[in-house]
C-alpha cells in the first residue's frame, strides 16, 4: 500500500466531498422542482418548504403536538425502564432464572413488536395510552436483556473478594455491582430510547389522534405537500436532537 | 428430622422437594416451558373473566380459531403478498446494502468522505418519511418493498463497510507481493473476510426489511394484512386479529432463523 497522503489534506478534502455532495443535492432539488418537470404536488421546491418551516416555527403551533409525542415518549421510556430494570435485576440474581429467562426475552424480542399496534390501539383507543404501551414494550427488551447481562455477568472474582473482605450485602450492590453493571444498563436504556421513540413516531403516523407522527399524515392526506416536509424536516431534527442528547448522556454515564 | 411427623406419606417431605429442585435445575428449558404455560393461563384467565370479548380473546379460542382466520376470504393471499413484499425487499436490500457498502469500504476517501452521510441518514427516523413513500409508490405492494428496502438496506452496507475496512493490512500486502491483480485480492482476500459480518447485517437487515414492511402495511393497505389488522380492529374481531398476528409473527421468527442459521454456517470456515 502506499504511504498514506497528509491526513489534515486527506480530511480537508472529505469535508469538502460532503458540502459539495449537500449542495448538489439541495440544487438537484431546486432544479428539479424550478423546471417543471416534476409536479409540485408531489415535491415542493426547498423555498416553499424553508417558508412553512419558518411559518410553523413562527406561529408556535407545532407546541402541542410536540408535547403530546414528548409526553408519549416520556410515560412509555419511564414504564419500560422502571420495569426492565427491576425485573432485569430480579433474574440476575440467580443463574437458574438467567438461563429460564434470558432466551425467552430474547425469543419474544424476535417478533417485530409494532405487531401489537392493532392490538394495542383495540385495547387502549387511539389516543396516548396505545402509544404508551407500544413504547413501553418495544423498549422493555432492550432495558431488561442489558440490565441481565449487566449484573449477570459481573466478574466473579470482584463478588468473592468483597465477600472475603466482609462487603455487606448493601456495600456489595452499591461498590461491586452497580458499577460493574452501569455502563451496560446504560447501553440499554439509549437502545430502549431510540427504539421507544421511533415506535411512538410510527404508531403516531398508523393511528392516532395527535402528535407529531399524525400531523405529517394529517398534511400528507391534505396535500399540503411543502407544510408536510417542514413537519417531516421539524421530527427529523427533534429525533436527532433526542439521539445526540440520549448518546452523549451515555459515554458520560459509562466515564 | 427431631420432629417428624406422624403421617406416612408427609414423612420424607424434604428429599422429594429437594429432588423435585434437582430435576428442575437441571432443566430450565422445562421451567421457562413452565413460564410460557403460566402467562398464557393468566392471559386466559384475564380474557375470560375480566376484559370483555370484544376487545380480548382467550388464547385457547384464537389458536383454535387459527384455521377460521386462514379461511376468511383473502387473507391466504394477504399472507402471500406480505411475504413476497418481505423478499423482494430483502432481496433488493442485500444488493443496494453490499454496491453501496463495497463503494464506500473499499476506498480510504470514499469512506471517509461518504461514511459520516451514511452514519447521519441511518440515524434518521424513517417513520416520518413513511406518507411520501406512499405518495410516490402508490398504496400497492411497491411502497411496502420500498420502505422495506431503506429500512434493510442501511445494515448491510454498514456491516459491508466493517467487513472490508476490518482485514488486516498484513493480508492485503501479502497478496499484493505474490502478484495478485485487483480481482484476485477481492475475490480471494476480501470476499471471504467479509462473509462473517456480511451474515450478521443480514439478520439485522432481516429485522429492519420485517419491520419496514410492516410499518408499511399497517399504515395504508389495499390487500395485504394491513388491510385485515385495520379491519378485525374496527369491526371489534379481537380472535382473528390476534391470529393474524400471531400467523405474522411465526412468519417473522422463521425468517429470523433462517437468516440465524445461514449466519452460523457461512461463518464456520473462521473456526476451522
Amino acid at each position: 500500500m502506499r504511504p498514506r497522503a497528509d491526513p489534515d489534506k486527506n480530511r480537508w478534502a472529505s469535508r469538502a466531498v460532503q458540502a459539495l455532495f449537500l449542495i448538489a443535492l439541495i440544487s438537484f432539488w431546486y432544479f428539479l422542482t424550478a423546471s417543471g418537470r416534476v409536479s409540485k404536488i408531489l415535491l415542493p421546491g426547498p423555498g416553499p418548504v424553508l417558508y412553512e418551516l419558518t411559518d410553523v416555527l413562527e406561529t408556535g403551533e407545532f407546541v402541542s403536538d410536540l408535547l403530546i409525542t414528548l409526553t408519549e415518549l416520556a410515560v412509555a421510556f419511564t414504564i419500560s425502564t422502571v420495569s426492565g430494570i427491576v425485573i432485569g435485576y430480579l433474574i440476575s440474581r440467580s443463574p437458574y432464572l438467567i438461563k429460564v429467562f434470558e432466551p425467552l426475552l430474547a425469543g419474544v424480542y424476535a417478533i417485530p413488536i409494532i405487531l401489537f399496534l392493532p392490538l394495542y390501539v383495540l385495547l387502549f383507543g387511539l389516543g396516548m395510552p396505545s402509544k404508551f404501551a407500544l413504547g413501553a414494550t418495544i423498549s422493555f427488551f432492550p432495558i431488561a436483556m442489558n440490565t441481565i447481562a449487566g449484573f449477570g455477568h459481573v466478574d466473579k472474582v470482584f463478588i468473592t473478594s468483597a465477600r472475603s473482605m466482609g462487603a455487606s450485602n448493601f456495600q456489595m450492590f452499591r461498590y461491586v455491582l452497580l458499577p460493574a453493571a452501569f455502563p451496560v444498563i446504560v447501553t440499554g436504556l439509549r437502545m430502549g430510547f431510540t427504539v421507544a421513540l421511533l415506535a411512538i413516531l410510527g404508531s403516531e403516523t398508523i393511528a392516532s389522534l395527535a402528535g407529531l407522527g399524525h400531523q405529517i399524515v394529517h398534511f400528507s392526506e391534505s396535500m399540503d405537500m411543502a407544510r408536510m416536509f417542514a413537519y417531516i424536516t421539524f421530527a427529523v431534527a427533534i429525533a436527532a436532537f433526542l439521539n445526540a442528547v440520549v448518546s452523549t448522556l451515555e459515554t458520560k454515564g459509562k466515564s | 428430622m427431631a420432629h417428624a411427623p406422624a403421617i406416612e406419606g408427609a414423612a420424607d417431605p424434604r428429599p422429594l422437594r429437594q429432588r423435585v429442585q434437582a430435576f428442575m435445575l437441571a432443566r430450565p428449558g422445562l421451567a421457562r416451558l413452565a413460564v410460557v404455560v403460566l402467562l398464557f393461563g393468566i392471559w386466559e384467565i384475564a380474557a375470560r373473566f375480566y376484559v370483555d370479548r370484544m376487545f380480548l380473546s382467550p388464547p385457547s379460542i384464537v389458536f383454535s380459531g387459527l384455521y377460521l382466520v386462514l379461511q376468511t376470504p383473502g387473507i391466504p393471499a394477504a399472507l402471500r403478498i406480505t411475504f413476497f413484499e418481505l423478499s423482494i425487499a430483502f432481496v433488493l436490500a442485500i444488493a443496494i446494502g453490499v454496491a453501496a457498502g463495497l463503494t464506500v469500504g473499499l476506498s480510504r476517501f470514499a469512506h471517509k468522505s461518504f461514511m459520516p452521510i451514511v452514519l447521519l441518514l441511518y440515524g434518521t427516523p424513517q417513520i416520518t418519511i413513511l406518507p411520501l413513500f406512499v405518495l410516490y409508490f402508490g398504496i400497492g405492494p411497491a411502497s411496502k418493498i420500498a420502505f422495506g428496502v431503506t429500512h434493510g438496506m442501511f445494515p448491510i452496507m454498514l456491516a459491508v463497510i466493517a467487513g472490508v475496512q476490518n482485514i488486516k493490512p498484513i493480508l492485503l500486502i501479502s497478496a499484493r507481493s505474490m502478484g495478485a491483480n485487483r480481482w484476485q485480492i477481492f475475490r480471494w482476500v476480501i470476499f471471504p473476510h467479509m462473509i462473517p459480518s456480511f451474515f450478521a447485517g443480514m439478520r439485522l437487515a432481516m429485522t429492519g426489511v420485517l419491520l419496514g414492511v410492516l410499518l408499511a402495511e399497517l399504515y395504508v393497505s389495499t390487500a395485504g394484512i394491513g388491510y385485515f389488522t385495520t379491519l378485525f380492529t374496527q369491526s371489534f374481531d379481537p380472535t382473528k386479529l390476534l391470529g393474524l398476528i400471531s400467523l405474522l409473527a411465526a412468519m417473522a421468527i422463521v425468517l429470523n432463523e433462517l437468516v440465524r442459521r445461514a449466519e452460523i454456517r457461512f461463518s464456520r470456515w473462521r473456526s476451522s
